[in-house]
């Protein structure tokens, strides 16, 4: 078939050369020529063709915890289900603002339901992609005048038809150099976000008193921002069943002592500064198999097989430091002489 | 007169949202889509200006579009084409390369006719725009 046949078709068609059919796309173009509007919908059966409910259940099989967050993007999902559903008979023509921010300590999951999310947005036919790129404020601001805008701009296309994930956002923001760089990024991405709807959906996500910080003295995000997630931290047996998957994961076990020593130390480790939730747990567990791979090693005890070789025990988690250390006291300023590993 | 070159000389200028199409085909294909503006028509000019970087790396056309609307606005009484790279091995070159803007008007070429020896003629042609210096050709 030649280009001209194909573009003829394409204008018969009056839609994209997309390989999905037309009823699978939203709407986005708002053409006149809609003959074939529906009158009635069937959301149920739409959740299902969109294959929202296969995001929802990834979600909740995959994400321990996160009740909450959980709840918010069910409503959002159905939402947006609706709204997809509205615009399909005609009763909607806007694409709804998508931007979200996700607030929470460092740990929570942020990263991963962003692209959870991205998945999502992209299954109801939101953004055409559903990459997710994920910056911080090195990657969008430059480091002399006419840097940044060149670098934010080169951000933002690799984020088209996508989600661009912006972590510890406040950062962009620096109050106290009035000369700072930032300022200028902000602006592009305002812009970006107001004018581009269609295109790219932004989700900033940082710690909840500094990103309400951010938002105060950046009113232009807040109001650009529909929805506003906030995620708790673990609860200690949440915790506990996360390291137990990310350890089954790996193909490694614990024993039954194991298990709650892992407990104990969830709970010690809870007390001292630098407690990074689901980041911490899987540190420590990184640092177990250190040690049990040492202790392997160095028992020597004839040849190993399979069991013996994914089998974190007791000792391996007992060794660290965090049991030793009094609550409070900062785990980073120890010695390193003294004791070899840094606990985060 | 009007100037073609590139895959779809002979059609009408594309629509944006035709080319919008024809750029997500070649990041589709992994194609690296890049913007070259002139103001020399010449057919043998192949020295075009780039602008900005060969995109690489890119996902959905509108990143691609952004940039040629930023394009747009800076040259937007010059010639801008868009090509796309394939860099997979064997091919290496240019894949797809069309014309997505033109000056408003466009005065067409001069046929220069030079006597050689004897009753040998030579042929030339040159655009008539060109008798400005680069910059000032399709006057704002």
């Amino acid at each position: 078939m030649s280009y001209l046949d194909q573009l003829n078709k394409q204008s018969k068609e009056g839609r994209g050369s997309d390989s999905e059919p037309a009823t699978e796309k939203p709407a986005v173009v708002e053409t006149a020529d809609e003959a074939d509007t529906p009158t009635t919908v069937d959301l149920k059966r739409e959740y299902e063709k969109a294959g929202v409910r296969d995001v929802l259940e990834e979600l909740d099989r995959e994400l321990i915890g996160l009740a909450p967050v959980k709840k918010r993007i069910r409503e959002t999902a159905a939402l947006l289900l609706v709204e997809r559903a509205r615009r399909r008979l005609g009763l909607a023509h806007e694409t709804p603002t998508l931007h979200m921010s996700f607030t929470g300590n460092p740990g929570t999951g942020k990263t991963t339901v962003a692209l959870k999310m991205a998945n999502l947005l992209h299954r109801l036919g939101y953004i055409r992609k559903g990459h997710l790129v994920s910056v911080t404020r090195d990657d969008l601001v430059g480091q002399y005048i006419g840097h940044t805008a060149p670098k934010t701009k080169e951000i933002l296309k690799k984020a088209m038809g996508g989600v661009l994930f912006i972590d510890e956002a406040y950062y962009l923001y620096r109050p106290e150099n009035e000369r700072d760089y930032g300022q200028e990024a902000i602006e592009i991405l305002l812009q970006v976000m107001e004018n581009q709807r269609d295109d790219l959906v932004v989700i900033l996500a940082g710690y909840a008193d500094r990103m309400d910080r951010f938002f105060e003295s950046n009113p232009g995000f807040r109001s650009r921002i529909a929805h506003h997630i906030d995620f708790p931290d673990y609860s200690d047996n949440e915790l506990l069943h996360i390291a137990i998957g990310m350890l089954e994961r790996q193909n490694y076990h614990l024993t039954e002592e194991a298990k709650a020593t892992l407990a104990s130390y969830i709970e010690h480790r809870r007390q001292q500064p630098h407690f990074a939730n689901a980041r911490s747990i899987r540190n420590a567990l990184d640092r177990a198999r250190l040690r049990q791979a040492n202790r392997l090693f160095e028992g020597d005890t004839g040849p190993l097989d399979a069991e013996k070789l994914s089998e974190i025990a007791a000792e391996d988690i007992a060794a660290s430091r965090v049991f030793r250390q009094k609550p409070g006291l900062n785990a980073e300023y120890v010695h390193p002489e003294r004791d070899e590993e840094t606990e985060r | 007169m009007r100037v073609t070159q590139g895959t779809f000389s002979f059609l009408p200028d594309l629509t944006d949202e035709q080319i919008t199409k024809q750029v997500q085909y070649c990041l589709d294909n992994g194609w690296a889509v890049n913007l070259e503006y002139t103001d020399d028509p010449h057919p043998r000019n192949t020295y075009w200006d780039m602008w900005g970087h060969p995109m690489f790396d890119i996902e959905d056309a509108a990143g691609v579009m952004m940039e040629l609307q930023s394009c747009r606005k800076a040259f937007g009484d010059r010639y801008i084409r868009m090509s796309a790279f394939d860099s997979s091995h064997g091919w290496e070159s240019v894949k797809l390369s069309f014309l997505v803007n033109r000056p408003k008007d466009e005065p067409g070429f001069r046929l220069r006719r030079q006597e050689g020896h004897g009753r040998n003629m030579r042929y030339t042609t040159e655009p008539y725009a060109d008798a400005k210096p680069e910059g000032e050709r399709y006057g704002v």
